[in-house]
């Protein structure tokens, strides 16, 4: 059993129980053991983006750091916390200045400089798993089902330090489908965003974008749209006006895992 | 004992302002042999020369060292100043201590250093210079032009005008290029096809010219003058000398399903095909990824309609060899792959198409006779979207960071000929900059505006999203009245961006030609020698040197003619006489130096030696044909035993100036 270190993020534990649950249930039935680090904090959240403040980065090299010490990499499932993480690590290794001053603020003994290997689930999925072997494993096929695959934004931009994938024509997501038996939509608005955190103060404009969405979802005939981003899927499903049911990754592949269990969870 | 002349160049202030130049000259006056040393503004001017020209005379000099630019500026110059004053010209060394010293530092004091350590090092090589006699070799009087576009064709109609011998070699079954595709040209908006066609037939009736067809360069030996090319004929599976071009067996060919490329893939040809209707040669060709008879051994259909015998399923591929005196490269462009802009949603929906692709939809002999039709459902668009740059002008290794030049013009043809033909449909064009330098090119552009009410915004696309109703919508930004703009489009046109062909790079290797880092052949200077390639004896011609439009593609294919044609003139060209040696009694014939001349100019040749016993042996030992050499000195290096030398390069002159240098 392959053992790698976990990062579920604050939203897991409150809002997204079900993309945190069925990641691990599944997890486990790949034969993956997911270990979280004994200590481990908010991403870093939106603060990221201060390319010259060292507060900013602090929270992300401090499961970095842990990971580091771990010497295993680094599994995240939450887009956003994936972006901040994946963003905070490639930033940190092209600077030394700033390795050294995270060094000082955090009172770490030896400066971390970049060397934990991150994987998004998806990436796992792929690279260590395999389409392939994942496929030999459902025991629940979605039988065709015409599965619509949302990016949003944060999951391949920026490009060079997200490094998963073609950012205009991703293909990890639709390999992820067709492993699970369902049939890919390709739809324009998959890498587009649904809003963000901008619901916080302008609903109208959130729903908007989602709408912008939803709509072309529906439009080009899917019967469900799947993500990996808690925050999108809050939006898609609470400020669009569609019924397309959107789901998390981890809970279809649970299903087509057959480890799926109904809880009382949202 | 030797007597040394050294002349510092103070080149205006391009040395002066960073090497204390008299203090170069100062310096130098001291080391051994020197018994002159002088400093002057511009020694490649006239009174330049002259002041070394009187120098040596004055003093009985016996070798000169020039401190100035890089001896690929004025080696020449030097050299026949020397002459002039009857000293051999290749006494004459050249310390750089311009771009290697002057130009790459800032602080005076080591740059002069430098500077000084330069020309010991030049001077210390000097005392060993011997005289030189360059040879002549003779010019072969036949040209050969690799690439039959507009480029290649106009360079090889305007050799054979001269009076020369050339072949047009084009990998392709026809030659024609890409303006063979093309629609109308602008500015003018004459149709390519009646300016382009008369110069094909004229390229397959002129006596002097050859056209090799579906073939390729396979490799190239010798120098300027006497080159040796290996030309791959491919196999077409149709003997050319019998074959009439009467186009049954395309008409009986059942496997009907293949993708046509003259038309960008947009409708289907037979295995069997000709290319184009006005295709010279008017020969067909088999495609034996798609023919049944080559692939499964079942058909023959072609071969049976065929009253003149000429189907040979049998062909191979063909090696002939032929020699040239001058070498000219048209090897063209071909548009980006546009799979990474995904935005536009290209592989999404096939109302979504390049600008070449819309040439052909446009085409009379296109997919649709000329009416332009939605690829998707053929219908007439009434809404119809042009981005400009796609993958020009890009900051990022997806794109090209260069301006491909042509899509600003061709894009207001497009947009133009449109709106001539529908008035009913709108067009839009967005664009980052509108780039129409050229003679009445600007023009055009406004009559695209101003008359025919094209729509020009300011700004980029950013998302086309294919919707069920066949509509595409698009997104983009006004820069302008800064403002997001929503488009429902019926197609979406994107201008490519241009890129050599994929056949340059490897054809540079073998003409060991310079290309840049976009794969464009590097042209021997930007501004006085556009067309020839820093090899002697190749020349450039079209896009190959950069993107370029129709009338400069043929400008610069007559001057790459008449470069060549000058080159052919000459019934014989001087050598360089810098060129390895082997000194036979150290040669052991270990075959090293052979294995790494590029130019195949060592042989072996069995010598007979006396031995100190007074009796005689047969040993096997290097020679070096000096009329192929060109004295890269690889085998030099490459030589166990010391027994190969360069002359003007000697190991004793390197050690010298290393010595020099390190004193």
């Amino acid at each position: 059993m392959e053992t790698f270190t976990y990062y579920p993020g604050c939203t897991l534990r409150t809002k997204a129980k079900d993309l945190d649950k069925y990641a691990r249930s599944s997890a486990a039935a790949l034969g993956i053991c997911l270990e979280e680090p004994d200590e481990w904090q908010c991403c870093g959240g939106a603060y990221t983006t201060a390319a010259n403040e060292p507060a900013t980065k602090l929270s992300a090299v401090r499961t970095l750091n842990a990971a580091k010490k771990l010497g295993r990499p680094l599994i995240t499932v939450c887009s956003a916390c994936h972006n901040v993480i994946k963003q905070t690590n490639y930033d940190i290794s092209r600077n030394e200045a700033m390795q050294t001053k995270v060094k000082n603020y955090l009172g770490l003994e030896e400066a971390y400089t970049g060397e934990t290997t991150i994987y998004h689930y998806l990436e796992m999925l792929r690279d260590v798993v395999g389409f392939d072997k994942l496929a030999e494993k459902v025991v629940n096929p979605f039988n065709g089902k015409k599965i619509a695959a949302y990016y949003g934004c944060l999951l391949l931009r920026p490009s060079k330090a997200m490094a998963m994938d073609d950012p205009e024509n991703p293909t990890i997501m639709e390999d992820f489908i067709r492993a699970v038996g369902g049939t890919p939509v390709i739809w324009q608005q998959r890498n587009e965003c649904c809003g963000g955190y901008i619901t916080m103060e302008d609903k109208a404009q959130a729903a908007k974008r989602s709408n912008i969405v939803m709509k072309n979802a529906e439009d080009i005939g899917a019967e469900m749209v799947i993500t990996a981003c808690p925050l999108c899927l809050y939006n898609l499903k609470k400020n669009s006006d569609s019924n397309l049911p959107v789901h998390y990754f981890t809970e279809i592949l649970a299903e087509a895992l057959g480890v799926k269990e109904d809880s009382g969870n949202e | 004992m030797q007597r040394i002349g050294v002349f510092v160049c103070h080149c205006g202030t391009n040395i002066a302002a960073t090497v204390d130049v008299k203090a170069v000259a100062e310096a130098l006056s001291h080391e051994p042999g020197v018994i002159v040393s002088q400093d002057y503004q511009y020694m490649c001017s006239e009174s330049g020369q002259n002041l070394i020209k009187d120098a040596i005379m004055e003093h009985s000099l016996t070798g000169v060292v020039v401190c100035s630019c890089s001896p690929r500026m004025h080696e020449n110059t030097f050299r026949k100043a020397a002459a002039a004053a009857g000293l051999n010209p290749y006494l004459v060394e050249i310390a750089n201590i311009r771009e290697q010293c002057s130009w790459i530092h800032k602080d005076i004091a080591t740059a002069t250093e430098k500077a000084i350590i330069l020309g010991r090092a030049a001077v210390a090589k000097v005392h060993l210079n011997a005289p030189l006699t360059a040879g002549e070799s003779p010019v072969v009087k036949r040209a050969l032009v690799i690439g039959g576009g507009i480029a290649g064709i106009q360079t090889a109609l305007d050799i054979a005008e001269a009076g020369f011998d050339v072949d047009i070699v084009e990998k392709e079954p026809t030659i024609g290029g890409k303006m063979a595709q093309i629609d109308k040209t602008f500015p003018t908006l004459d149709c390519a096809a009646c300016i382009l066609t008369p110069k094909m037939v004229e390229c397959s009736q002129n006596e002097k010219i050859h056209i090799h067809s579906f073939s390729e360069i396979a490799d190239v030996k010798g120098f300027v003058g006497n080159f040796t090319v290996t030309i791959k004929k491919k196999a077409r599976f149709v003997d050319e000398t019998k074959c009439t071009g009467c186009g049954l067996c395309t008409e009986k060919c059942p496997m009907k399903k293949v993708p046509n490329e003259f038309n960008m893939g947009l409708d289907n040809r037979t295995a069997i095909y000709i290319p184009f209707a006005q295709a010279v040669p008017k020969v067909a060709t088999i495609d034996p990824n798609y023919c049944l008879m080559l692939k499964n051994g079942k058909c023959g259909v072609c071969s049976k309609v065929c009253s003149v015998g000429a189907i040979d399923y049998k062909q191979t591929d063909k090696l002939i060899e032929e020699k040239y005196g001058a070498i000219v490269v048209a090897t063209g462009f071909n548009p980006i792959k546009i799979d990474k802009y995904e935005e536009f949603a290209y592989s999404q929906s096939p109302d979504v198409v390049t600008s070449l692709e819309l040439e052909r939809l446009m085409n009379a002999a296109g997919p649709n006779g000329g009416t332009l039709l939605r690829p998707s459902d053929k219908t007439h668009p009434h809404t119809i979207v042009f981005v400009q740059c796609v993958g020009s002008r890009c900051d990022d290794e997806k794109g090209k960071p260069y301006c491909s030049k042509i899509c600003c013009m061709y894009t207001a043809k497009h947009a133009m000929l449109i709106r001539e033909k529908y008035p009913d449909t709108d067009v839009y064009v967005f664009y980052i900059d509108v780039r129409t330098p050229g003679k009445n090119f600007d023009e055009f552009y406004r009559r695209a505006v101003e008359q025919y009410g094209v729509h020009y915004i300011k700004g980029m696309v950013g998302k086309v999203t294919p919707r069920s109703d066949g509509k595409l919508e698009v997104q983009a930004s006004d820069l302008l009245a800064n403002e997001q703009l929503h488009i429902d489009a019926d197609m979406v046109v994107l201008a490519a961006a241009i890129e050599p062909d994929k056949s340059a790079r490897p054809l540079a290797t073998m003409l060991t030609t310079q290309m840049d880092t976009n794969d464009f052949f590097t042209e021997a200077h930007p501004k006085l020698r556009p067309v020839e390639s820093a090899t002697a004896g190749i020349f450039l011609s079209g896009a190959c040197q950069g993107p370029k439009d129709i009338p400069e593609t043929v400008a610069q294919a007559s001057a790459a003619a008449a470069k060549a044609i000058g080159l052919l003139c000459k019934n014989s060209i001087t050598c360089n006489p810098c060129v390895a040696h082997s000194d036979e009694l150290m040669c052991n014939g270990c075959s090293s130096c052979e294995k790494v001349c590029p130019y195949g100019a060592i042989t072996y040749i069995d010598k007979e030696f006396r031995m100190p016993d007074r009796t005689t042996r047969i040993r096997r030992v290097a020679s070096v044909n000096p009329a192929v050499c060109q004295g890269c000195g690889a085998c030099t290096v490459a030589c166990p035993s010391g027994a190969m030398d360069l002359n003007g390069f000697s190991n004793s002159q390197i050690m010298a100036e290393v010595d020099a240098i390190c004193k």
